[in-house]
């Protein structure tokens, strides 16, 4: 299935990559979005609020976060697809329902473009200090899946990748953005419609009276039914059973937490994206992602100027984590360099997966600003050493 | 041996998932009571069940959804209303209910409940008012009134209650009414009402709680709770809404007190939207623009 061409604002564009999303979104199908005001990722649901009425759908501004991660679920079990967008502390709020959407499978797009915290923390500049909240901040179990564009034409690309993973995999899935990305403006090319893949949603074929709301086939997600389609159906945030009705025993809780877990765990290698470069005979390779992927590449480029054998592993897909290729690297490279706008979360990462066969030597930044490329540097030269 | 009589099949069992009986309700609540009065209302109303979805927060009656044989939605603590809000704008065709308790509605919920009332989104919003958080075992609410003991107001409560039909009309929502589980026809009469009416509409159900509330209130069982409720309930159509709150053993007004014409969320929105961009607007399909 390719795009509808009302929404795809096909050609050559300066935008910056809080528009990119927006049109990301438009191309991808989003017809609905909620919202509530934040710096820095405002400009998107601006954009898509004064877009949509000639495409045709719905802008709605919430209350709060909270309301804005609801509604749009509630959007989606109609039909729509929808997402919504914040930073730092609408993320935090909107926890609770990323919580939810895992729980019920409801696709969907969160798209966070990150800012400098904890708390209120830097409003205007720029982080990647939520990686791990957004892998682990809800609480419960499970997989989710996030990715972390470089540039304002990957916001456009990854945020139709983003709905297309949502879709196939009936999972939330995170745009993790930051700040210098959101507002960095660049050339951003936009297909024809016809040239962009679009992941339709997976409703039944079966009719009301054979179909099971959860019920698998073949893979570990379900297909779906909207509201109004006459299956009457029953949603929970509750343990459910396969007919999504309230289980409340052991046994329920480890077959839906094993499934939910399992359909993104067992799918991580085919959706791992990643750029790589000289990584062949690398003896130390810079894993960095977003915003920070670009200054490091600048370092990758003056560290192979001196002589350094220096890979680039730059991670598009941050979650689920390329576990398997950090492994089998850390089994042949001297050390991991690990930049990022945060104390080290992605760093712990790579550690892990590295399992002590390699060093991992983070180069953490508090966020408001970038790394300089010599910081990045002179880590790859101790990791050379 | 007594012989068996053979009794038709309750009415409302076709709206019900009649596999998930027994409920997990205490003997003398109202929340069945008052599901009792909306599949009545349904009935009556002859709405396409095809095409109302129920929605519900967490709680007692939270479990309503779960119950409906109906697109129904069990969503997080508080949020039920902006799931039905983004439900509803995403699919204008649909009759949307929200089926929800005091504490969700007006606690963790109360600030979606005031804006979407304040937006005038199609929603009919019915809440059971058991006076108590009763899932959790009945602690204090946003509802318990002044001097009512509850876990977490063991020597008595000292915060003043919401009135919740004030509220509601404060916040613009264009129908109003309350009435008790005792009053099981007006109920479902109030209820057929709003499905039949578009904006947002507001009943407040007076509940008992006999497991949690009557209990440590010393007010007796469910049974007393009735006589309590019929007693003490006085029908006051159209009674100003600042005047109906409820203390610990007054009188109850009842009665159906505002129902007012706005223009809905939606309605204004394809307003606007069509004034500005006249054929440039894609108005969702099957709506009307005006």
């Amino acid at each position: 299935m390719t795009a509808d061409p009302k929404g795809v604002l096909t050609g050559a564009h300066f935008l910056d990559g809080d528009q990119a999303c927006t049109e990301g979104c438009l191309a991808a199908g989003a017809r609905f979005a909620a919202g509530y005001p934040i710096t820095p990722s405002t400009e998107i649901v601006e954009r898509f609020a004064q877009r949509i009425p000639t495409v045709g759908g719905v802008f709605v501004q919430m209350e709060d976060e909270l309301a804005a991660s609801i509604a749009i679920q509630g959007a989606v079990w109609g039909g729509a697809k929808a997402f919504t967008v914040t930073s730092g502390p609408g993320f935090s709020l909107m926890m609770e329902h990323l919580g939810y959407a895992v729980m019920t499978e409801t696709p969907c797009v969160l798209v966070n473009v990150q800012r400098g915290g904890p708390s209120t923390g830097l409003p205007t500049l720029p982080a990647q200090s939520d990686m791990m909240q957004a892998r682990w901040g809800s609480h419960g179990d499970y997989e989710i899946i996030a990715l972390s564009p470089s540039s304002p034409q990957e916001c456009f690309d990854l945020t139709i990748q983003a709905f297309n993973l949502s879709e196939e995999f009936r999972v939330p899935v995170l745009l993790m953005m930051d700040e210098c990305v959101g507002h960095m403006t660049e050339k951003v090319v936009i297909p024809e419609a016809e040239g962009i893949e679009i992941r339709p949603r997976r409703l039944t074929t079966l009719p009301p009276d054979q179909f099971t709301l959860y019920a698998t086939n073949g893979d570990m997600v379900p297909d779906m039914v909207h509201a109004g389609m006459g299956y009457r159906f029953h949603v929970t945030g509750l343990t459910h059973d396969d007919r999504g009705y309230p289980a409340m025993t052991a046994q329920a809780q480890d077959k839906l937490i094993r499934r939910l877990k399992g359909k993104i765990s067992t799918a991580a290698e085919r959706i791992a994206f990643r750029d790589e470069e000289a990584l062949d005979d690398a003896e130390v390779v810079v894993v960095s992602y977003g915003i920070t992927a670009r200054v490091a590449q600048r370092a990758i480029e003056d560290a192979r100027r001196k002589g350094l054998k220096v890979g680039k592993l730059r991670l598009i897909t941050v979650w689920p984590f390329p576990e398997r290729q950090v492994r089998e690297l850390a089994g042949r490279v001297k050390a991991f360099v690990v930049p990022e706008l945060n104390m080290g979360q992605m760093a712990l990462e790579v550690e892990r997966a590295a399992g002590g066969r390699a060093r991992t030597i983070p180069v953490p930044h508090a966020g408001g600003t970038v790394h300089q490329p010599a910081d990045i540097l002179r880590a790859i030269e101790e990791a050379a050493k | 041996m007594i012989p068996v009589e053979e009794v038709a099949t309750n009415p409302v069992e076709p709206f019900l998932r009649m596999e998930r009986i027994p409920h997990i309700w205490c003997p003398g609540c109202g929340i069945g009571t008052s599901v009792n009065s909306f599949t009545r209302a349904l009935i009556e109303s002859e709405a396409d069940l095809n095409k109302i979805a129920i929605v519900s927060g967490i709680g007692c009656t939270g479990r309503v959804a779960g119950y409906m044989k109906l697109d129904s939605f069990h969503t997080t603590h508080g949020r039920a209303i902006p799931f039905a809000t983004g439900l509803k704008l995403a699919r204008p065709d649909l009759t949307v209910v929200v089926y929800s308790g005091d504490g969700d509605l007006f606690a963790i919920g109360g600030n979606h409940f005031i804006h979407a009332a304040r937006r005038n989104i199609d929603l009919k919003v019915i809440c059971v008012n058991n006076l108590i958080y009763a899932m959790t075992g009945g602690q204090a609410a946003p509802t318990t009134p002044v001097t009512a003991v509850s876990t977490t107001s063991p020597y008595g409560c000292y915060e003043p209650p919401f009135n919740l039909p004030y509220l509601a009309a404060a916040a613009g929502a264009t129908y109003v009414a309350r009435w008790t589980t005792f009053h099981v026809r007006q109920l479902a009469r109030a209820m057929k009402e709003i499905l039949r009416r578009k904006g947002f509409s507001f009943i407040e159900v007076i509940s008992p709680c006999p497991t949690l509330y009557q209990r440590r209130n010393k007010m007796g069982d469910g049974l007393d709770a009735m006589k309590f409720y019929k007693e003490h309930s006085k029908v006051k159509n159209g009674a100003p809404t600042a005047e109906v709150g409820l203390d610990i053993a007054g009188d109850i007004i009842v009665g159906k007190f505002i129902e007012i014409e706005r223009p809905s969320y939606a309605d204004v929105m394809r307003h606007q939207l069509h004034a500005r961009l006249g054929d440039r607007y894609a108005c969702e399909e099957g709506a009307v623009c005006q």
